[in-house]
């Protein structure tokens, strides 16, 4: 046992060393990717906050500097030509995921307690599952396509005839909205939170359901009380991943609700306080819009560079605050740390 | 005759019944499942009232079957059959027209491995109590300590009520679990092997508990461990493969069985 032992010992080490070296670098490259992106956009953005521009000219030292960009970022100014405000597109755009949220956890928690603890596993689950997973690849585009002719015409103008037939020919819900962009997200990210709330409940040990049934429990009882506070760490991942996906949207929510300019904030101190038929202003709508159609000249990529810093900071909040939320529910919950 | 009104949640007493605790008459049970086609045959028992029975018999004979039969456990297995009637006090428990969640009221289960919910130690008691209807604070508070203290816990936790019970060890868990079936004031306590999964300091506290609490309550006990079930159990049965072959007090089943089965089974013949 010399010679042949001694080359399979080193052959499979180098393979194993390979291993080693082919994994880090193909994470050394994506890191260095991640760090180019957000190299550009904060080299970019930063130098465009720190530098004087029309509109927004400084004496003042580079805190004033940066303080006269962010109002000009943030509210516009009527001396500079195409110049756009993003607070109205900040405000739209975390209204619009709140919306987004509020419609999909519920719907898709009920999904998933349907398939995991009431239905029986037949073709028809199996069916519904290949549904969902399929509805994960269908493209953003067409969802907003479908928001536009089932939501928008379909419902809107439903609703129009029924609610607001006086106003017409005037759309009030027939035409795109802040609903029904709304919708239109949940749509899309529907299969994320479904297949998210699934596993959560999957992994709930049958112990626990027993337990809740042998004190008298009804099944509903049972997943009310204990099994959906169990698992609420991993639906709130669900709506995690939802919320993530939905902050990239663009392309479908410019057919069914977003404009490059709206006059007013869907929410204000005017009753009903949120304007859900309103069109609304959204971030990346306004980078897409700022790239093709700003004033060009020195600063536009700046400009553009410094909203998607915006943008990324907006979804990074996000994140950060559901973030928080699920930390607090895994330590009430404790179950097991892979939840 | 009191049946089904009787199954609504009972009130609260104190530590005296104010009714005895029932007896259990089987009468020809039994049961098939899809993966055991004969998992109970024909079982015949008269469980006496007040007192501790012990089913044992090797792995598999249907032991732990026999006892979910009782609670109507057995209903959350898929494609599971039986025939037969369970009378405790003239219900027949395994009748399509029992109440079943007022029958768990009624009759409590003690799991293998302990599990309480991931909540707080005063949640997972208030849960039974809760889910009957019962939401004063005042009066949760009270079925609570009692529960603590009948299951010999409440010295040891009464001062962290809100801490997560998943912080509690295997034996604490066991009793707590325990304590959350006593909470809802139940006539029949089944134990599913309560002490297998515990060391054996935590299985002599549950043994003793077991000792109090009989007086309260009947109960029933499955265990593979005989020397348990001639520690703690009045009256024994000893099955094997779906059927009983053997009931009588423990006495005799330990000292002097009639069935040759019996005796090979306690002599350790085949385990």
């Amino acid at each position: 046992m010399t010679d042949s032992s001694d080359k399979q010992v080193s052959w499979s080490s180098l393979r194993s060393t390979a291993m080693i070296w082919l994994t880090a670098s193909m994470v050394t490259f994506s890191l260095l990717m991640l760090a180019g992106l957000a190299g550009i956009l904060l080299w970019s953005g930063g130098n465009w906050l720190f530098d004087s521009h029309a509109g927004a000219a400084h004496s003042g030292g580079y805190l004033d500097q940066l303080q006269a960009n962010l109002t000009l970022l943030l509210y516009g100014s009527p001396n500079v030509t195409g110049s756009a405000a993003m607070l109205p597109a900040i405000v739209g755009t975390v209204l619009m995921i709140f919306l987004m949220t509020i419609v999909v956890a519920p719907l898709g928690v009920v999904v998933a307690i349907y398939l995991r603890e009431y239905a029986r596993e037949s073709w028809y689950t199996e069916l519904l599952r290949i549904s969902i997973q399929n509805l994960a690849g269908v493209p953003s585009i067409i969802y907003g396509v479908f928001g536009l002719g089932f939501f928008v015409y379909v419902l809107g103008g439903q609703m129009d005839s029924w609610l607001f037939a006086e106003d017409l020919p005037k759309p009030t819900f027939g035409t795109p909205g802040l609903l029904w962009a709304s919708l239109t997200l949940a749509m899309l990210t529907l299969p994320v939170v479904i297949v998210s709330a699934e596993e959560g409940f999957a992994r709930l040990p049958d112990s626990l359901r027993e337990g809740s049934l042998a004190l008298g429990a009804t099944r509903a009882e049972t997943i009310i009380h204990v099994l959906l506070p169990a698992a609420s760490p991993s639906i709130l991942t669900g709506v995690i991943l939802a919320i993530a996906r939905a902050a990239g949207e663009v392309a479908p929510l410019m057919l069914v609700g977003v404009v490059k300019y709206a006059p007013t904030l869907p929410v204000n101190l005017q009753a009903p306080f949120i304007h859900l038929e309103q069109k609304f202003m959204h971030l990346g709508f306004l980078v897409y819009d700022l790239t093709l159609h700003a004033h060009p000249g020195e600063g536009r990529l700046g400009l553009v560079a410094a909203t998607s810093l915006l943008l990324v900071m907006v979804v990074l909040g996000l994140n950060l605050l559901a973030n928080s939320l699920r930390q607090r529910l895994r330590g009430r919950y404790q179950q097991s740390a892979s939840l | 005759m009191e049946t089904i009104d009787s199954l609504i949640f009972p009130p609260l007493a104190s530590m005296q019944r104010d009714r005895p605790a029932p007896a259990i008459h089987v009468n020809g049970v039994s049961l098939s499942y899809p993966q055991q086609p004969e998992a109970l045959s024909d079982i015949a028992l008269k469980i006496p009232a007040g007192e501790v029975t012990a089913i044992i018999g090797p792995s598999g004979c249907g032991k732990s079957t026999l006892l979910r039969c009782f609670n109507r456990m057995n209903d959350t297995i898929e494609g599971v059959a039986y025939t037969g009637e369970i009378l405790i006090d003239e219900l027949n428990v395994l009748a399509p027209t029992t109440d079943v969640t007022s029958l768990r009221r009624r009759v409590g289960m003690v799991f293998q491995r302990p599990n309480p919910f991931p909540k707080s130690i005063f949640d997972n008691i208030a849960y039974g109590p809760r889910v009957g209807g019962i939401r004063r604070k005042r009066d949760l508070d009270e079925i609570v300590e009692r529960a603590l203290k009948s299951a010999a816990l409440w010295d040891e936790v009464k001062d962290r009520l809100l801490d997560n019970a998943m912080s509690l060890s295997l034996g604490q868990q066991q009793r707590l679990v325990i304590a959350r079936a006593i909470a809802v004031e139940p006539d029949v306590l089944l134990l599913d092997e309560p002490a297998s999964s515990l060391d054996p300091i935590s299985t002599l506290k549950i043994e003793e508990l077991i000792y109090e609490l009989k007086h309260f309550y009947t109960i029933v006990i499955v265990t593979h461990n005989m020397q348990q079930a001639a520690r703690v159990s009045d009256r024994t049965a000893f099955m094997n493969a779906g059927r009983v072959v053997e009931f009588d007090t423990t006495d005799q089943i330990f000292t002097n069985p009639t069935q040759p089965a019996t005796e090979d089974y306690i002599t350790g013949r085949y385990g």
